[in-house]
């Protein structure tokens, strides 16, 4: 026996195929299946689990690593989770000699039976399927939930697809051979909706208990946790005991007692399955507390009761972090469309009303470049937002430029004009933009490092606000420096308190106006690179940010930048403690008589100008 | 004897005096689009325009109608709603249009809507709305409550289960008005009040945290969660973003919205957000004949392979259908004998079977709910299993219930109250 269980780790369900010990145990119930393999391991012990499992990870990775290369050679690209599971069946595969293997031909027809039938029958389908505990159709199973199932229309004959030219490259489910090209009417996609795919989940969760990588694991487990199926219970309590991952041992735990409470197992059972979630502590938790509660009775209710007072109290304490993050998170996106703003109109005292659309120009360039890299080389998609930045800087900038040279410098000291000349000039940019990239929204991905989020005690932070946030500091900071450390910022700061004795001093100030009004919209322009990333890209971007910019200057102070940072961030974490309680729409109206109040209060802002600068 | 025939001669000369005359001035029957060009609503605007323009070329190709070519003016109220009803008089006044096909949001159309009272003519609008309406003058070709909201909750409740009940929308009256229809419904299936989270958020809103994070608190009570969107147009893109970075699966709280359509999509990576659903009469993805050939046709007209067709274009092209019958059969485009006439014609739809015009003005659709695609596109996961009349006056809200509208000969009324069997009862 020694010599075998080394490969019985690699892999699932052997004891249960034919040819092995328990021989192959038909059932319509897979975790019957599942069950045999616990008695095998815990007869076993667990020693025998914990001397074996890493030599033989060892011993087997050289010959999969080969093959598993060349199936990629062949010109197969497949998601990560699905090379894994590809994996997966290749250990089997390799683990041949000692076993004798079923023929996976066998489970064709049960395959094939999934292109007949509607969403009920497909439901009976996947369950047979799963019933087989064989892990060689996880990968269908995959696919399947992942809507690239289809089978062919002349033999019925079921294949895993991927997207080639205008048809579909077809790979044979079972042996995951590449078996050649269709065109897009010669197959029908097999239909899935939300109830499957939840049957779906909870079926691979199952059959990838015990794949070889952790984190296919950490899903089953998650998926088994959702599911709360307690017919997995033993697969989970067999899965415990070989666990070597301590993060994924905790998640199976917290599965089993999912399952534990939704099974008609006893009290002492259940009651170690409330302590297990009270620990755990999550929404999730809570969430299942309060279903089970009901099917529950004495201690063991008092015991749930009191695990959910306990969550409830500690999701209320994190709710407060997570409104001051919220906070933050709307304050740097505030800021970041502000502090623009605050040196055109805060610095310059030009009351710009197409700061706006500065904004959204830098989104339609990320826009662009991020088409281009589509098309001609996709493997950059990654860093398109690091080529836009620059870009959308000089292109909102230039445009900045010009609108000073053209128009703005002839209104100088007429705050009126310039109000209704940049606000036409606003249509007009809103317009083109209509007419050159269509009235729709377009499409801006985000990058992998920016998609998805991580979890942070109760609180969930996505990776874009978090990113954003950086983002906003990291221009802040660098607009500061280039203020206080550049002789172009030294010429701005002189030029906006003494413009005669600036000019007398030899600063070419209409120059320094020039260059200042393209610095705010170059900045307005990064902003818009952000921006593209939480809102959507279409003509009227700016005009929801612009009443909003406006609003952070003036609270924060016109003339100070760092008036502009802290009013940003008040607004933000006002805004969003006010959120909760009143609604977004009546918060938005406090947070405005809020300003109206405060103004009256102290016109000048937050932080106001001091001195004779003041006066000119 | 004598004097009939004269009678009659001269009927028949000044007949065609008229119809001659009639011929030497105007050789095309006009058609105003009403539709913003610029300004926030362009984006949905601006293709149903182009919908529009693409019907009458083809139906001038197909020879006119009434053995003469039709011609399109197209205005721009920019998205502004006074400006609607400046724009329709002026369709109506100045450019002699014989029907109006335009508007989209509900404030627009009752801008217009006295206009076309007063000067008499026709107004086709093709976007789904909140009901409680009905206008001698308007049709309706987009979906009432029962013909949208109604079934998509049905299917919730029914397939997935769904006990627990978030209704999100932007702060205005359609989704107030769905909504409250949805609240009466939903209490009428036994569902709690503490079980219903209704929330409202200001047009183009762009930071969801808050109101994601409720929703997955919400959700998390133990009882199966959903959220019905009314949320509209822009505000949708970060929604939708802030629920897929959120990891708020389809599987675990779908959301069914009423406002998205393969348009909104259009500007949004749909990976994380396969599985939550629309409910629309008609999806891009319907597998017909009759809708290859429309796609195939509106991707020529446009000249771009990549562009969507969505629900209120199939409105158009339902009603725009109508209006063509209805003009042959009445062999006129006098409003009068058009609205006489069109009550009853019934034309193709797009999904396979054929609409009809009722008497409430409605026309009568098939539900599907569909669930996103990866791609971008709707899969139809259920559908209703035959036509839906297009309900004028909610059965769910109390000044509407006993409301009725018929705009047939004897009853002629928008708003008969059955209690009291007399025209215009309570409501809108």
């Amino acid at each position: 026996m020694g010599s075998r269980s080394p490969s019985r780790h690699a892999f699932l369900f052997t004891p249960s195929r034919p040819g092995s010990r328990f021989g192959r145990v038909r059932s319509n119930k897979y975790h019957l299946a599942l069950r045999e393999t616990d008695r095998f391991v815990s007869m076993e012990g667990r020693q025998t689990q914990e001397q074996t499992a890493h030599p033989s990870r060892r011993r087997q990775a050289a010959p999969q690593d080969e093959k598993f290369t060349f199936i990629r050679n062949a010109g197969d690209q497949m998601t990560l989770s699905r090379s894994l599971l590809l994996f997966l069946f290749l250990t089997l595969g390799l683990a041949g000699p000692g076993f004798a293997q079923s023929d996976p031909e066998t489970l064709r027809p049960l395959i094939n039976e999934l292109a007949k039938g509607k969403y009920d029958q497909t439901e009976k389908q996947i369950g047979d399927l799963a019933a087989t505990g064989d892990p060689v159709v996880a990968p269908t199973l995959e696919a399947l939930g992942e809507g690239d199932l289809y089978f062919r229309k002349s033999d019925g004959m079921v294949f895993i697809t991927r997207k080639a030219g205008k048809g579909y490259a077809l790979t044979d489910p079972l042996t995951l051979e590449p078996a050649g090209e269709v065109g897009r009417r010669d197959v029908k996609k097999i239909k899935v909706n939300n109830s499957l795919r939840r049957v779906i989940r909870s079926a691979l969760g199952s059959l990838t208990l015990r794949a070889p990588d952790p984190n296919v694991r950490m899903q089953a487990a998650e998926a088994v946790f959702k599911s709360r199926d307690p017919e997995s219970i033993d697969a989970l309590d067999a899965a415990i005991s070989a666990e070597t991952d301590d993060g994924v041992r905790v998640m199976m735990a917290q599965a089993r007692a999912a399952a534990v409470l939704n099974s008609d197992l006893g009290e002492d059972q259940k009651r170690e399955a409330v302590t297990v979630l009270a620990d755990l502590g999550s929404r999730q938790a809570l969430s299942l507390l309060m279903s089970v509660r009901s099917t529950l009775e004495g201690e063991t209710l008092d015991a749930a009761n009191s695990a959910v007072m306990k969550i409830e109290k500690s999701i209320a304490a994190w709710d407060a972090v997570q409104n001051v993050w919220y906070g933050i998170s709307l304050g740097s996106v505030l800021l970041l469309a502000a502090i623009g703003l605050a040196i055109t109109f805060g610095v310059m005292g030009v009351i710009n009303m197409a700061h706006g659309e500065m904004v959204m120009i830098g989104a339609y360039v990320t826009f662009v470049v991020q088409e281009m890299i589509r098309t001609s080389m996709p493997g950059l998609f990654d860093y398109s937002l690091f080529i836009a930045l620059p870009l959308a800087f000089v292109v909102s900038g230039a445009i900045g430029v010009a609108i000073e040279r053209g128009v703005i410098r002839w209104l100088y000291g007429r705050p009126l004009e310039t109000l209704l000349a940049t606000w036409g000039i606003s249509l007009i940019l809103q317009q083109a933009v209509r007419s050159i990239f269509g009235p729709t929204n377009r499409q801006v991905g985000n990058p992998e490092w920016m998609s998805g989020a991580f979890e942070l005690g109760q609180m969930t932070i996505t990776y874009n606000r978090m990113w954003i946030i950086v983002f906003a500091m990291l221009v802040f900071a660098g607009l500061m420096l280039v203020l206080k450390k550049t002789p172009f910022g030294l010429y701005t700061r002189a030029v906006t308190q003494n413009r005669r004795m600036a000019a007398s001093m030899g600063i070419r100030t209409p120059w320094v106006d020039a260059l200042t009004f393209g610095l705010g919209s170059g900045i307005a322009g990064i902003a818009g690179v952000a921006l593209s990333q939480i809102d959507n890209v279409s003509p009227n971007l700016g005009q929801g940010y612009i009443i909003d910019s406006f609003m952070v200057v003036v609270f924060g102070g016109v003339g100070n930048l760092w008036g502009t940072l802290v009013g940003a961030m008040t607004l933000g974490v006002v805004n969003k403690f006010l959120e909760p309680y009143a609604g977004a729409v009546l918060g938005k109206i406090f947070v405005l008589v809020f300003i109206i109040l405060f103004i009256q209060k102290r016109p000048r802002g937050l932080f106001a100008l001091k001195g004779r600068a003041v006066e000119a | 004897m004598k004097k009939t025939f004269t009678k009659l001669a001269l009927a028949g000369l000044m007949a065609s005096t008229i119809a001659g005359g009639a011929f030497a001035q105007e050789d095309t029957i006009k058609v105003g689009i009403l539709h913003s060009l610029s300004g926030t609503m362009a984006i949905s605007e601006t293709t149903l325009k182009d919908a529009m323009l693409m019907l009458i070329e083809e139906q001038n190709k197909k020879g006119g109608l009434l053995g003469k070519q039709l011609e399109a003016v197209v205005v721009d109220p920019a998205s502004d709603w006074p400006l609607f009803a400046e724009k329709a008089r002026e369709l109506i006044e100045v450019n002699d249009v014989d029907a109006v096909f335009g508007c989209w949001t509900s404030v627009s159309r009752k801008s217009v809507l006295p206009v076309f009272e007063e000067l008499n003519s026709l107004l086709f609008y093709p976007v789904q709305y909140e009901g409680e309406e009905s206008q001698r003058n308007v049709f309706y070709t987009g979906a009432a409550p029962n013909q949208q909201a109604i079934p998509a909750v049905d299917y919730l409740m029914n397939e997935e289960g769904v006990e627990r009940w978030v209704l999100a929308g932007t702060d205005y009256v359609y989704p107030r008005t769905t909504n409250k229809i949805l609240e009466a419904y939903l209490k009428s299936k036994g569902v709690a009040e503490e079980d219903i989270m209704i929330n409202y958020t200001p047009f183009g809103h762009s930071d969801w945290q808050t109101i994601v994070s409720d929703i997955k608190t919400f959700g998390s009570a133990g009882k199966k969660t959903a959220v019905v969107s009314t949320i509209n147009g822009d505000a949708n893109v970060p929604f939708y973003k802030e629920l897929g970075n959120a990891g708020i699966k389809a599987e675990d709280i779908p959301v069914v919205a009423f406002s998205v359509g393969e348009e909104e999509l259009a500007g949004l990576d749909t990976a994380p957000l396969v599985g939550h659903l629309a409910a629309w009469n008609y999806f891009q993805s319907a597998d017909t004949d009759a809708n290859a050939e429309f796609i195939d046709a509106w991707h020529a007209y446009i000249g771009d392979d990549d562009r969507v067709t969505n629900d209120p274009m199939e409105a158009h092209f339902i009603g725009f259908n109508m209006w063509v019958e209805a003009v042959k059969k009445a062999g006129s485009t006098d409003p009068d004998a058009v609205i006489d006439a069109i009550v009853g014609v019934s034309v193709p739809n797009l999904t396979g079977g054929y609409s009809a015009m009722m008497p409430n003005h409605h026309i009568t659709k098939p539900v599907l709910i569909g669930e996103i695609q990866d791609d971008g596109q709707f899969e139809t996961v259920w559908e209703t299993s035959g036509l839906v009349v297009g309900d004028a006056w909610s059965d769910y809200l109390d000044g509407s219930k006993d409301l009725i509208s018929d705009w047939r000969a004897p009853l002629s009324c928008g708003n008969f109250n059955t209690k009291t069997g007399k025209c215009g009862g309570s409501g809108s």
